[in-house]
């Protein structure tokens, strides 16, 4: 295929007008940033695992009334155990166990929303790892009380 | 034995250049093509069977898996078509908020399409600059919905929320940005020699055979038939704003690019339009109790709203009898949903029109006859996402 010297010159030119925007981007700030050494901020919106939240009336414990609508509602049967007790002198359950099946939650916070005493929220936490199924099943009721003590 | 004179191969699952688990099937003469077929189901998970046993809202958490680049238009579509269903009214502001929303990912779904299909076609740079973008919009849809790619944010009956304080400035200040960046994209490969040679006479496509096959989207505008939902059958307020609808002459792989191109300046006049005209209002529906929750710090308060938040909560809602068809123009395409409800609580039977899989059909007609090394050019062009072909 044989090029008249015009096609060739426009060729070129529009190769060289390319790398003009490549010359440019590299006079302009870097928007990568170093993970992990540097870490962006999370939106407050961020959906990661749900976790509890205390109670309005008593911060000692969680808010959970073990009514067990989540569990029903969630699309992909993630939550499990949600169950309580009714300690003396309260007017609502208390909730002593609530299992989170992490592996297979879509974090969509129908959950979230369908909580009545809005003890449920999302969590930040965005770098879960572990060896195993069984490292995701999280127990929320247990998290509260760990998360409670280090606070 | 007969030697058959032509070569089959088989191009995927595997392959990085079919944007999923797409198999393709070719005959070959030497390099020409002789016979396409794809095959497809690599990423079937029976979304439309699954919605068979989920209340409404349930559903809708699906629907975000099906074109996981513009998860928000997917929400979109099945949201009005329950509506429809429902017969409710929108407020303004949950309206405009929607298109906003959805032309945003429109954007974000342009964005990622350019950036794969010039990297497939041997043009690298451009990935980067695109996820830029890209990123900063999904950052953006990140600070209002909580999650970047499966948002399920806009809600039947509206929204989940209203959006954050930070949101309309970010907005704003990415729209006053785009318009600049999308000219960069341009001089990186508009007027390139190497992808013209590339684009230019691939893979065309009739106005008439794109008609014939029911091909949809910047496809179909690419070969000079303006036909965009938005502007035949508006939805969602779309006849409040001012934008254009881009159409090509040739319907080959270069046109399909122009197209996409134009396409995102126009979303970007949109969400411009948008975030400025954006009025005040509530962002669900409110004449609609029996279907949008009462607001939360009602129901500590008062014990009728508990009620009906247990209510919808346990057993959602009953929509009358009937079938709907709603449809809308999302980033590949006329995305529909049929669904057909015989007044319980969850869907009779939920089809989706996914505009890739339709495009799709399309692909053994246009590369039939072209080089080999085309068809990557070509399955490019008709932007496909396996997640709503195969459902």
């Amino acid at each position: 295929m044989t090029a008249s010297p015009s096609a060739f010159i426009r060729g070129t030119g529009s190769l060289l007008a390319g790398l003009g925007v490549t010359i440019k981007a590299f006079f302009q700030p870097v928007v990568t940033s170093q993970y992990p050494r540097q870490l962006l901020d999370i939106s407050p919106r961020f959906r990661g695992h749900v976790k509890l939240l205390a109670s309005a009336d008593n911060p000692e414990k969680n808010g959970c009334i073990a009514c067990g609508i989540c569990a029903k509602n969630c699309p992909s049967g993630s939550i499990k155990n949600v169950e309580g007790e009714k300690r003396e002198g309260e007017k609502r359950k208390t909730a002593t166990s609530y299992t989170l099946d992490y592996t297979t939650c879509s974090q969509c916070g129908i959950c979230v929303e369908s909580c009545p005493s809005d003890c449920l929220a999302f969590s930040a936490d965005f770098n879960c790892a572990g060896y195993k199924r069984e490292d995701f099943y999280y127990d929320l009721v247990k998290e509260f009380e760990k998360r409670k003590k280090t606070s | 034995m007969v030697e058959s004179r032509y070569m089959t191969i088989n191009m995927g699952p595997q392959h990085p250049a079919t944007h999923g688990v797409l198999r393709l099937l070719l005959e070959l003469d030497g390099e020409i093509i002789v016979k396409a077929e794809p095959h497809i189901g690599y990423l079937h998970r029976g979304i439309e069977k699954l919605s068979e046993s989920m209340t409404y809202p349930q559903a809708l958490t699906l629907t975000d898996r099906l074109d996981y680049t513009s998860a928000l238009s997917n929400n979109l579509a099945y949201c009005l078509a329950v509506e429809k269903l429902l017969d409710i009214k929108i407020p303004k502001r949950a309206q405009y908020l929607r298109v906003l929303m959805a032309e945003l990912q429109r954007i974000a779904a342009h964005l990622l399409w350019v950036a794969t299909h010039a990297l497939d076609l041997g043009a690298m740079t451009l990935l980067f600059y695109a996820f830029r973008e890209r990123e900063t919009i999904l950052e953006i849809l990140e600070l209002a919905t909580g999650a970047r790619l499966t948002p399920s944010f806009i809600r039947i009956g509206g929204l989940a929320s209203d959006i954050p304080a930070t949101f309309l400035p970010r907005v704003k200040a990415f729209v006053e940005d785009f318009p600049r960046r999308v000219d960069d994209y341009e001089t990186l490969l508009t007027e390139n020699i190497i992808w013209k040679k590339r684009t230019t006479n691939i893979a065309p496509m009739s106005a008439e055979e794109c008609i014939q096959y029911g091909v949809t989207g910047p496809v179909l505008r690419a070969s000079g038939v303006c036909y965009d939902v938005r502007k035949a059958y508006p939805y969602s307020s779309y006849e409040d704003f001012d934008f254009e609808i881009p159409l090509g002459s040739h319907g080959d792989v270069y046109d399909r690019y122009l197209v996409r191109m134009k396409e995102m300046r126009q979303s970007n006049r949109i969400v411009k339009q948008a975030a400025e005209k954006l009025p005040d209002g509530p962002f669900a529906a409110v004449d609609a109790p029996l279907v949008v929750p009462p607001a939360k710090e009602e129901v500590g308060r008062d014990i009728a709203a508990l009620i009906r938040h247990f209510k919808i909560m346990q057993e959602g809602f009953r929509p009358p009898c009937g079938e709907v068809y709603a449809s809308i123009e999302s980033s590949k395409g006329e995305l529909g949903f049929y669904l057909i409800s015989d007044g319980t609580n969850k869907p009779f039977r939920m089809r989706i029109r996914p505009p890739s899989f339709i495009n799709l059909a399309a692909l053994p007609k246009m590369i039939e006859g072209q080089m080999v090394a085309d068809v990557v050019a070509a399955i490019g062009s008709i932007d496909i996402v396996l997640g709503e072909i195969d459902r």
